[in-house]
Formats: C-alpha cells, structure tokens, sequence
C-alpha cells in the first residue's frame, strides 16, 4: 500500500530516492574533501576508510528500510492512533515497521553497497578464507545490531514520547561513528560502543580483522569474530523491550 | 507588527513546551559534536592551519554548527511540511483569505522557533563542547555583536531559502523531495559537513558566494574573527544580499501561485 502510495507523486518520489542516494553521497563526499589534504587518517587511507563507510551504511541502510518507521511510535503514542493498531489482529511489530515503509531508502542501501564495492578493489588485503567468510557475515550482523537499535529506541519511546531523537543519536550517530576509523576516537568513547551500546561489532571490529589491523582496546583475537552473537543477544534483548514498552502502553484517550 | 510579534512569540512558546524533545535534541547535537569533533582532531594534526583555522578554532567551528544546527535548521525540518500541508489540503485557501501578508506571518512563526532553539538547543552543546575541548572565544564584546547580528541575517536567509522551497508545493502538490534537496544543499553548502574554507579551488570559491554560506559559515567565520574591519562589513553586506534577493524572489513566486489557487466549494 505505501509502495503505491508513494509512487502516486512519481516526480517527488523521484527525487526522495534520488535525495536519498544523495544525502549518503555528500556524507562520503566531505570524507574525500578531508583526504583531498591529507593522506591518511588516523593511519586509515581513504580505500580503508571507505570500506569502514561502506560497511556500516550497508547494514545501516538495511535496518533503516526494514525498521525506519519504528521511529513513528512515539508520535502514534502521542496522538493515540497506537490503538488502531491494537485491535488489528496482526503484529504490531510487524504493522509499525511496515507503516509508511518507504522503499526510497533504498538509495541509502545502494550507496552505501556502491562505495564498498569500490572500497573491495582499492583496499589492500590478503584474502584468506576467513576474511572473505566475515565479509557477509559482518554485513548481516550488523543490520541486524542496528535492527535492535531501532527496535529497543521505539519501546523507550513508549514511556518518553517525544524523545525520538536520543534514538538518532545511536541510529544515525553510530552510523556517522563507524565510518571513521577507531583510532580516530579516544579510548573512553571506544569502550562505551564497545562495551556498552555494542555498535562497535556492527563494523569495527570485524572490519579490522579483515584489514589486518590491531584494535586499539587490545581485545582478544575471537571479539572480532563474535558479532553474531552480539547481534542475537540483542535482538532478544530488544524483543524483551519491545514487549514491555508495548505491555507499559496506556491509550492517550480523551 | 503587534500580530507578528505576537505570532513570533506563540511560535516560540510552543516549540518550549517540548522538553523532553528539547532535551533529547540537546543530547542528539552534543553527541554528534564529540564524533565531528574527534575527526578534525585528526585532521587538524597531521594539517595544522587548514582552511585558515588553527586546532582550537576548527573545533569550536564543530560546536557552533552544533549550537545552530536546530536555530538555522541546517539538516531542514520547521515550516515546510506544515505549510506544504496546507497548500496541498487547500488550507492555503484561508490563509490567503486572512488580513496578514503569508510571507511575513511564516516567517515570524520561523523566527519564534529558531529563537527558542537558539537558546534552548545551541547554549548547552556549546558549553559541553566547552568543558569537553579547548575552544576559541572571542573576547571582543563588538565581535559577539557582530557574531549575533550575523545569525539572525542566516536566519533570515535560511528562512527565505526555504520558503521558496515551500512554495513549490503549489506546483509539484508533494513537495517532499524538492524539501529534501534542499535540505542537501544546504547542509552541504552551508559548511555544516566541512567548512567552506577546507573545499579545494573552484568548488570552494563558488560554495562560498552561494546563499547557503550567508547562513553558517558567515556567522561561524564573523565568531572566529576570520572577518575583521572591512572584511566584517562586507560579510554582513553579503548576507543583506542574500536575504533581501531570495525574500523578494519569494514575494514573486508568492504572488504567481495564489494567482492559481482555485477554491473549491462553496
């Protein structure tokens, strides 16, 4: 439905996918306006960089097509249109995702896919069975790390309504983060994405052992192989969220 | 006037009564100010003086961006989707029935909200960034004089730019991804991603004389004294430019679309 919808202004939807393909251009483009002075950062070139980049909006523009709307509850929690989709006997999970499901955000995935094919061919590296093997494994996890994410900020919209925007900082932020190379950041800033929201899974730390890297934390060699289990453990985590925000859920009413 | 001061000032007071957004904003734009600001460390180390700043200085030019983000609505969002609502509904219809000019009524509406978020979402990243980092305060009382005219000429800009946008709604009925351009531009051209300055030959003189400079880099540069004496009139004269030619090309385009605005019903 929100397929046709969307496609009933061909001009603008036009331009959304187009805008949408656009906004992660720029995004890359200051990165090479920033090694069109330099050329490496934080000991990254940009071929390096660029697979950090790739990586992470690849499996960011996945979560965001399939979960971007979660963003919505605290609005439909605001203004009360939450009930419809209680008494529907389909799962709300399921109904919120596919709410406004915009398949314009599919210009983020393909940027995000183009820059790290590119990436693939520039960089530098050994190909040995386990880094082609982490390859697929790191981009599936991550979507699915960055799933949970949006999973877990829509059930704390439940109690604070309007705060949608602490969500963008882990969403959009941790995008933005990841793009960068680790050693750019303080070491502080590295354990709190690593040991407390674990977005450092999603790319940083596969991502290093691909590129043959040592991790600035100093972790032990299989942390770079554990994003899968990351990802499960807080996908449920985040399932467990969701059911207790939506079970906390009181109607606005009038 | 009274009206418009009045519709400034509801516009202002109901953006304030969002505080759990406000601070979840706060909380956003600080966030984003540490991982920017971390990256120019690193570019600034190995390129000391790059773009005409040196260390401090490009960070502060990191939390002023984050400071103004919301006020100058670097990333889009305010007006257009409502005003783009109601020309879309037909709404428009009332509002051009009204005794007030619609430019200068959004327009006030724009100004209320991006004073509240002036104070309510640019004082505190600031002062974060300002424990967190060494930055760059002018101490010239004139300086912060300038610094706060040359805001509100962005905002001025900002919001003339965006209004143009709006209107193409009379047009295009969705004007969703004409708003969303936009917002790329100006997140792009207004040094917001980079600061002009560091944009390399050809691409950096023609960002700098486009409209989206005269709504952040300007501010940011008159704040880091980049500009000085004549210098500092001739930025502010540029962004007059700027303001006065996209309000009156906003007027034109105003005027030839209520011309086709047909009302139904009766």
């Amino acid at each position: 439905m929100w397929v046709r919808s969307t496609m009933a202004y061909r001009a603008s939807f036009l331009m959304v996918t187009v805008g949408n393909f656009a906004a992660t251009v720029l995004d890359f483009a200051a990165i090479t306006l920033m090694f069109s002075h330099v050329d490496t950062l934080g000991g990254f070139s940009l071929a390096e960089v660029a697979f950090l980049y790739g990586t992470t909006s690849t499996a960011f523009g996945v979560a965001d097509l399939v979960l971007g709307s979660m963003e919505r509850v605290g609005r439909r929690v605001r203004d009360g249109t939450m009930d419809t989709l209680l008494v529907r006997p389909v799962p709300i999970l399921a109904q919120v995702a596919a709410d406004r499901f915009a398949l314009r955000r599919l210009g983020r995935i393909s940027q995000g896919l183009l820059v790290l094919v590119w990436s693939l061919t520039a960089v530098d590296v050994a190909w040995t069975w386990d880094r082609v093997l982490l390859l697929p494994v790191m981009l599936l996890s991550g979507s699915a790390i960055f799933g949970a994410v949006f999973v877990a900020g829509a059930a704390f919209q439940f109690w604070a309504n309007d705060a949608a925007e602490v969500q963008n900082s882990v969403t959009y932020g941790g995008n933005t983060l990841l793009q960068y190379p680790p050693t750019v950041f303080a070491t502080e800033l590295l354990r709190g994405v690593t040991f407390v929201v674990p977005l450092a899974f999603v790319n940083w730390l596969p991502a290093l052992h691909i590129l043959g890297r040592p991790d600035p934390l100093g972790l032990p060699g299989w942390v770079d192989f554990a994003s899968p289990v990351v990802a499960v453990a807080l996908c449920t985590l985040a399932g467990l969220a969701w059911r207790a925000g939506l079970r906390s859920y009181r109607s606005t009413g009038s | 006037m009274r009206l418009y001061a009045a519709v400034a000032m509801n516009s202002f007071r109901r953006y304030a009564t969002y505080r759990v957004a406000t601070a979840a904003g706060v909380f956003t734009n600080t966030v984003f100010g540490f991982i920017v600001a971390y990256t120019y460390i690193a570019l600034w180390d190995q390129r000391p003086r790059l773009g005409g700043y040196d260390m401090s200085q490009a960070l502060t030019f990191v939390w002023l961006g984050q400071a103004l983000l919301a006020a100058a609505a670097l990333m889009g969002g305010s007006f257009q989707e409502e005003l783009q609502e109601r020309i879309r509904t037909g709404d428009i219809a009332v509002d051009l029935y009204r005794p007030v000019d619609l430019q200068l009524w959004w327009l006030a509406g724009d100004l209320g909200r991006a004073g509240f978020h002036l104070v309510g979402r640019g004082v505190l990243p600031m002062v974060l960034g300002g424990i967190a980092f060494d930055l760059w305060l002018p101490g010239s009382p004139l300086t912060w004089a300038a610094f706060l005219l040359s805001v509100a000429l962005g905002l001025l800009v900002g919001f003339a730019v965006r209004y143009l946008v709006a209107l193409t709604a009379f047009w295009l009925l969705d004007g969703s991804g004409v708003t969303m351009m936009s917002s790329l531009l100006c997140l792009f051209f207004s040094g917001m991603l980079l600061p002009l300055t560091v944009f390399p030959g050809l691409l950096g003189e023609i960002a700098r004389v486009l409209p989206w400079s005269a709504i952040f880099q300007v501010p940011a540069d008159v704040f880091l004294q980049q500009h000085t004496g004549t210098g500092l009139l001739r930025a502010l004269a540029f962004q007059v430019f700027w303001a006065l030619a996209l309000l009156a090309a906003g007027r034109a385009v105003q005027s030839a679309a209520t011309r086709k605005v047909v009302v139904q019903g009766g």
